[in-house]
C-alpha cells in the first residue's frame, strides 16, 4: 500500500514537472578551469529558486565548457528541443555574445547573471535582455573614481590584450583624473608577469590599476607582493571574489577593489541570502552566486505580475524590478541595465579566511556609458 | 629604458627559461629515448603542482611540498608508462598523439574531480620571499633567484646523469641503437620506467615551483606543454643542449619581445595602438623565431640529421 | 561490395534519414545535432587525406577550420553593419552569400596551407606534428587580439547566409546543404584516393624513395595533399560557423585540432567513411555523455583511449574487419 502511494505520487511529481508552465535555460560554466564561476551562479541561483518552491517553474541547467560554439548548440537545444521561456547564467562576455542576439532575435528572454558586454548595452540592446549583473564597465568605472578619490596622481594600468580588457581600461580612464605612468596589455592567459613588474618598478607610478580575471589575477598579486614594489593596487572585484581569495593568500590583503555587492552590505535580502548559502553549500558566497541569487528574485517577482507567455507583461514585470535585491536598491535603466551603487572593498581576514569589507562608496547610481547609443 | 630596467628583464627571460627547460628536458629525452611524443606531459607539470599545494596546505612545509610533487609526478609518470605509454611504443605518432590526448582529459577532469572546481593556494616559503638588492642596485625577488638556480643545478644534475653514470649510458644508448641495448641485457621495459619517471619527475617539480609563485590550477599545464613543444624543436628534439638553448632563448624573446615590442611601435604609432599592436605580435614572437630556426636548420639547432 | 563499404553506405544514410524523421517529428534539435555531426565529418575529411593518404600527421587543422570561420565571419559582419570592407578598386561590401563564401573560405585556407606546407613539410615526424601545432597557436593568439572583428569574443551574424533557392534558416534546408556537401566531397575524396595523384601520395608515404626513383617528387605531391586537406577543413569551417551563426579564437584552439584527429582516430585512419562514422559518434558521446556527468571529459578520455589501444583501425576496422588497417 506504501509503494502504491509512494509510486502515485512520484508519477504525480513527474507529471507536474512535465507540466511546468514556466521553462527556464541555465546556461553556464561547470567543467574545465573557469567551472568555479559557473558553479557559484549555478548554486546562487537554485537557492532563491527552491526558496520560493513554485512546481510550476523548471530549471533546466547544461555545462558550456566555457566554449562559445558549445553555448550556442545548448541554447539551440534549448529553445527547440526543450522549449523554454527564458535563457540566463553565462559567464563569459564571448559567450553571450554567441548565444544572446540570436535567442532574443527568436523573441526569447535573456537575463544576464554576470556578462553585459558594451555592444549589448548600447546599439545591440534589445527589448528582451535584461542585465541583472552591471554593464561591463562599471566596477572600472569605479575604480577609477576610486582611484581620483584617493587621490592617485601617476596610476600605471594592466589588462589583459582582449576586448574586455580593453573596455576595462576605457572605464577606467572614463572616471581617472590624474596622469598614466603607463598602459599595458599583457597577453590572455598569461602566468608570469614578472616583466610587467619590472616595468611598474621603473615607471615612476604612485598606484596600479590592473584587471587580470581569474588565474591570472591570482599569478599578478603573488607575484606583486613578492616583488617588493608596494604601491597601492586597486581593481575590479574579479581577482578577488571569495572563491579565488583563498589561492591567492595574504599577497592580496589590504587591496582596494571595487564591487556592486559585497556580503557586509546591510540589508534584510542580503542577510539572508548569506546565511542560507553558507546552510546549503558550506562555503560563503561570491559576487558571481548574489548575481545568479538575484536574477532569480527578479525572475520569481515577473512571474508574480504576468504570464511568460504575454511577452508584453512579462516584459512590463521584469522593467519594475519589484525585488528585494541583496545589493539594496536596485532599478532598470532605460537600456535594461543596472542603474546602482558601485562599493570600495578592502580585503581582511576574518579568522582565518580571506574576505571583503565594504570601506566606502566609488559611484552613486551608476547607470552605464552607452546608454544614448541604445534606440528602443 | 635603462640599464638596470633591461637587466632585469633579461633575468626575468632567464628565469622564465630556466623553467621551460625543466619541462622540455623531460620530452625531449622520453622522445630520444623511447621515440614517444607525449602531449600529457604538461599534465604530469599540474600533478606536481597539485601534490605541492596539496601538502604545503596539510604539513606547511616548502621541502616536503618540492618532495611530494616530485614523488607524485614521477609516480604518476611510471603508473601511466605501465599502463598506457608501454603499448605505444611502437606504434606511430598518431597512435601516440590520440592516447596521451587522451590522457590529457582524463587528468585534467580526474584533478577537478579530486580538488573540485577553484585554483589552490601555494606560496612561496618564508625564507625565500621579498626582494634582494643585486649588483648595480637592481631589485629581484629572492624567490626567482632561487628558481634560476634551482633550474641551474638540475640542469648540471642532468648533464652529468647522461655523461657519466650507467643508466646515462644505457640511455644515450638507447637513443642510438634500441635493439642493440636490448640485446646487451639491458632490461628495457624498466629502463623505459625510469627515464618516463624522471622526465614525469622534472615535469612535476617545474609545476611546484612555478605554482607557488602562479595559480595552482586544472588547465595550467598545456599553455607550457606548448611552448616546452616550440623549444624542443628549435633546440633540435632528442638533445638535451638543443633544450637548454632553445628554452633560453624561448624564454628571453617572449620576455624581451612582450616589453620592447610595444616600446617599439611606440615610436610611430599612437600610445594605445602601440601597445595593442605590440602586443599581439609579441604574443607570435615565439613562433616567428621557431618558423625562422626551422627554415635555417629543419632539425632544429642541435638536432640529428634526419 | 566489401564490408566496409557497407558500412560506409549504411551510416551515410542513416545520418541523412535520422534529420528527416526528426522534421516529420518535430524535432529540430536533432537536426542541428547532425548538422553539426556532418559538418565535423567534412572537417575530418579534409584531414584525412593528408593524414590518411599521406601519412601527414597534421596537429594544426584548426588553422584552417578556423580561416573558414572567419572567413564568413568577415564577409558577412561587413553586410551586417554596413561597413564595405574596401572602396578601392572597387566598392566591396562583403558578402552573405554561401557560395561566395565558401569559394572565399577554400582559396584562403588553400594559400594558408600552401604557406605553412612550404615550411612545415620541409620536415617531418614529430617536427611537423609540432610544427603545424605551433602555427595553430600562432593563428590562435592572433584573432585573440586583432580587435577589429572582436577579438576574443568572436563575431555574432544574426542571420544565416544565403543560399540560392534555400531557405537557409530552416534547419532541415540548412541540413540537407551541409549533407550534399558531404556526400560530395566524399565523392571527390573517393576519387581522388583513386587517382593517380592519390595513388602517388599514398606511396610517397610508404616509400618515398621508390617514388623519387620514378621520377616524381614526393615533397610537392606532400604538399599539393595538405593544401587540398586544408582547403576542405576550411570550407567545413565557414559551414561550422554558419551553424552557429558565430566565429571565435576558439576555432583555432589546438584542442580543435586535436578533437578534428579523434574524429578520425574513433572511426579509423585512411577509411573513406571513417571520419563521418567519427564524427557521428563524437557528437552522440558529447550529447548523451554530457547530459550523465559533469566529468564527462573523463569518460570520454577512456574511451578514445580504449579505441587507440584495443581497436586500431578504429570503429569502421572493428566491424568491418581490418582489411585496410593503417600501418
Amino acid at each position: 500500500m506504501l509503494k502504491q502511494l509512494l509510486a502515485s505520487a512520484a508519477l504525480v511529481a513527474c507529471a507536474t514537472a512535465a507540466s511546468a508552465e514556466v521553462k527556464v535555460g541555465l546556461i553556464t560554466t561547470l567543467s574545465g578551469g573557469g567551472a568555479g564561476l559557473g558553479i557559484d551562479t549555478r548554486d546562487g541561483f537554485m537557492l532563491a529558486i527552491d526558496e520560493a518552491g513554485r512546481d510550476d517553474l523548471e530549471v533546466v541547467v547544461e555545462d558550456d565548457q566555457q566554449k562559445p560554439d558549445v553555448a550556442v548548440q545548448i541554447a539551440d537545444r534549448m529553445i527547440q528541443s526543450d522549449k523554454v521561456d527564458l535563457l540566463t547564467g553565462i559567464v563569459w562576455s564571448n559567450l553571450a555574445m554567441a548565444v544572446v542576439p540570436s535567442a532574443t532575435a527568436q523573441g526569447l528572454f535573456y537575463l544576464s547573471t554576470n556578462a553585459a558586454p558594451a555592444q549589448l548595452a548600447g546599439r545591440g540592446c534589445n527589448a528582451n535582455y535584461f542585465s541583472v549583473s552591471y554593464q561591463n564597465d562599471n566596477l572600472h568605472e569605479a575604480a577609477g573614481a576610486y582611484a581620483t578619490s584617493a587621490d592617485f596622481k601617476n596610476t600605471f594600468i594592466l589588462a589583459p590584450n582582449y576586448p574586455a580588457g580593453k573596455d576595462s581600461l576605457n572605464g577606467f580612464k572614463r572616471f581617472y583624473e590624474g596622469e598614466l605612468a603607463g598602459e599595458i596589455y599583457t597577453k590572455l592567459g598569461q602566468t608570469d608577469y614578472a616583466a610587467e613588474i619590472a616595468q611598474i618598478r621603473a615607471s615612476g607610478a604612485d598606484s596600479v590599476f590592473f584587471f587580470l580575471p581569474g588565474g591570472m589575477g591570482i599569478s599578478f598579486l603573488k607575484q606583486y607582493a613578492d616583488s617588493g614594489v608596494d604601491l597601492p593596487l586597486v581593481g575590479p572585484a574579479f581577482s578577488f571574489d571569495q572563491n579565488i581569495l583563498q589561492a591567492v593568500g595574504d599577497a592580496a590583503l589590504g587591496v582596494k577593489n571595487t564591487s556592486s555587492w559585497n556580503k557586509d552590505l546591510e540589508n534584510e535580502s542580503n542577510a539572508h541570502f548569506v546565511e542560507a548559502y553558507l546552510a546549503k553549500y558550506d562555503r560563503l558566497p561570491s559576487l558571481y552566486a548574489a548575481q545568479g541569487y538575484d536574477t532569480a528574485l527578479l525572475l520569481l517577482s515577473a512571474l508574480e505580475k504576468a504570464e511568460i507567455t504575454d511577452k508584453d507583461a512579462f516584459r512590463a514585470a521584469l522593467k519594475e524590478a519589484d525585488f528585494a535585491s541583496v545589493r539594496g536598491a536596485f532599478e532598470f535603466s532605460p537600456s535594461h541595465h543596472p542603474i546602482q551603487d558601485i562599493y570600495v572593498r578592502e580585503v581582511i581576514k576574518e579568522g582565518d579566511i580571506l574576505t571583503n569589507k565594504i570601506v566606502g562608496t566609488a559611484i552613486e547610481d551608476r547607470g552605464h556609458a552607452y546608454e544614448d547609443e541604445c534606440k528602443m | 629604458m635603462t640599464p638596470i630596467l633591461i637587466a632585469e628583464q633579461v633575468l626575468n627571460g632567464l628565469q622564465s627559461g630556466v623553467m621551460l627547460f625543466l619541462m622540455a628536458a623531460g620530452l625531449t629525452l622520453i622522445f630520444g629515448v623511447m621515440g614517444l611524443i607525449n602531449l600529457a606531459h604538461g599534465s604530469l607539470y599540474m600533478v606536481g603542482a597539485f601534490a605541492a599545494a596539496a601538502t604545503a596546505a596539510v604539513t606547511g612545509s616548502f621541502v616536503l611540498a618540492l618532495v611530494a610533487a616530485l614523488a607524485a609526478a614521477a609516480a604518476a609518470g611510471a603508473l601511466v608508462e605501465r599502463l598506457v605509454i608501454r603499448r605505444l611504443y611502437d606504434r606511430d605518432h598518431l597512435d601516440q598523439v590520440l592516447a596521451t590526448f587522451a590522457l590529457i582529459l582524463i587528468f585534467s577532469e580526474g584533478t577537478r574531480w579530486i580538488f573540485g572546481s577553484f585554483p589552490l593556494y601555494l606560496d612561496i616559503p618564508e625564507a625565500l620571499s621579498g626582494p634582494v638588492t643585486l649588483p648595480g642596485g637592481i631589485q629581484y625577488p629572492l624567490y626567482r633567484l632561487f628558481i634560476i638556480g634551482m633550474g641551474l643545478v638540475v640542469a648540471a644534475l642532468l648533464f652529468w646523469l647522461i655523461a657519466r653514470t650507467r643508466l646515462g649510458i644505457r640511455i644515450r644508448a638507447g637513443e642510438n641503437d634500441r635493439e642493440m641495448i636490448a640485446a646487451l641485457g639491458v632490461d628495457i621495459a624498466r629502463l623505459y620506467t625510469l627515464v618516463f619517471a624522471l622526465g614525469a619527475a622534472l615535469a612535476g617539480l617545474a609545476g611546484a615551483l612555478v605554482g607557488a609563485i602562479q595559480s595552482v590550477q586544472v588547465g595550467m599545464g598545456e599553455p607550457v606543454l606548448i611552448l616546452a613543444f616550440v623549444v624542443i624543436v628549435i633546440g633540435g628534439i632528442g638533445s638535451i643542449e638543443g633544450a637548454l638553448v632553445g628554452a633560453i632563448l624561448v624564454g628571453l624573446t617572449d620576455t624581451l619581445g612582450g616589453i620592447f615590442l610595444p616600446q617599439i611601435f611606440g615610436l610611430f604609432m599612437e600610445p594605445a595602438a602601440a601597445t595593442q599592436t605590440g602586443a599581439a605580435l609579441a604574443s607570435m614572437a615565439i613562433y616567428v623565431l621557431m618558423a625562422a630556426v626551422l627554415a635555417w636548420k629543419p632539425t632544429g639547432l642541435f638536432g640529428a640529421k634526419s | 561490395m566489401s564490408r566496409e563499404r557497407i558500412l560506409g553506405a549504411v551510416v551515410l544514410l542513416a545520418l541523412g534519414l535520422v534529420p528527416l524523421a526528426a522534421h516529420v517529428m518535430g524535432e529540430p534539435f536533432t537536426i542541428t545535432l547532425a548538422t553539426r555531426a556532418a559538418i565535423l565529418a567534412l572537417a575530418a575529411v579534409g584531414l584525412n587525406i593528408a593524414l590518411g593518404i599521406g601519412g601527414l600527421v597534421s596537429l594544426g587543422h584548426a588553422t584552417f577550420f578556423g580561416i573558414g570561420g572567419y572567413a564568413m565571419g568577415i564577409l558577412a559582419s561587413h553586410v551586417q553593419n554596413y561597413e564595405p570592407m574596401f572602396e578601392w578598386p572597387f566598392l566591396f561590401e562583403g558578402s552573405t552569400s554561401m557560395p561566395f563564401i565558401w569559394l572565399v573560405a577554400v582559396l584562403v585556407s588553400a594559400l594558408a596551407a600552401l604557406l605553412i606546407g612550404l615550411l612545415a613539410l620541409r620536415t617531418s615526424g614529430v617536427y611537423f606534428i609540432m610544427i603545424t601545432l605551433a602555427f595553430g597557436q600562432m593563428f590562435y593568439f592572433f584573432s585573440i587580439s586583432w580587435s577589429a572583428y572582436g577579438g576574443e569574443d568572436g563575431l555574432s551574424i544574426y542571420v544565416r547566409n544565403g543560399f540560392p533557392g534555400l531557405n537557409t534558416l530552416d534547419p532541415i534546408q540548412f541540413f540537407g546543404l551541409c549533407y550534399a556537401v558531404l556526400c560530395l566531397v566524399l565523392l571527390g575524396a573517393h576519387l581522388l584516393a583513386r587517382s593517380p595523384f592519390g595513388l602517388a601520395l599514398g606511396a610517397a608515404r610508404q616509400s618515398p624513395d621508390r617514388v623519387q626513383a620514378v621520377g616524381l617528387d614526393p615533397k610537392r605531391l606532400r604538399l599539393v595533399g595538405f593544401v587540398i586537406s586544408g582547403a576542405i577543413t576550411g570550407l567545413a569551417g565557414a559551414l561550422f560557423a554558419d551553424l552557429n551563426r558565430f566565429v571565435s579564437p576558439t576555432m583555432f584552439s589546438w584542442q580543435t585540432s586535436g578533437e578534428i584527429m579523434v574524429f578520425i582516430i574513433l572511426g579509423g585512419v585512411g577509411r573513406l567513411f571513417g571520419p563521418v562514422v567519427g564524427a557521428a559518434v563524437f557528437v552522440m558521446l558529447e550529447h548523451f555523455l554530457g547530459d550523465m556527468s559533469e566529468f564527462w571529459h573523463i569518460w570520454l578520455g577512456l574511451l578514445l583511449l580504449a579505441v587507440v589501444l584495443f581497436a586500431r583501425g578504429g570503429l569502421v576496422g572493428l566491424i568491418a574487419g581490418r582489411e585496410k588497417a593503417h600501418d
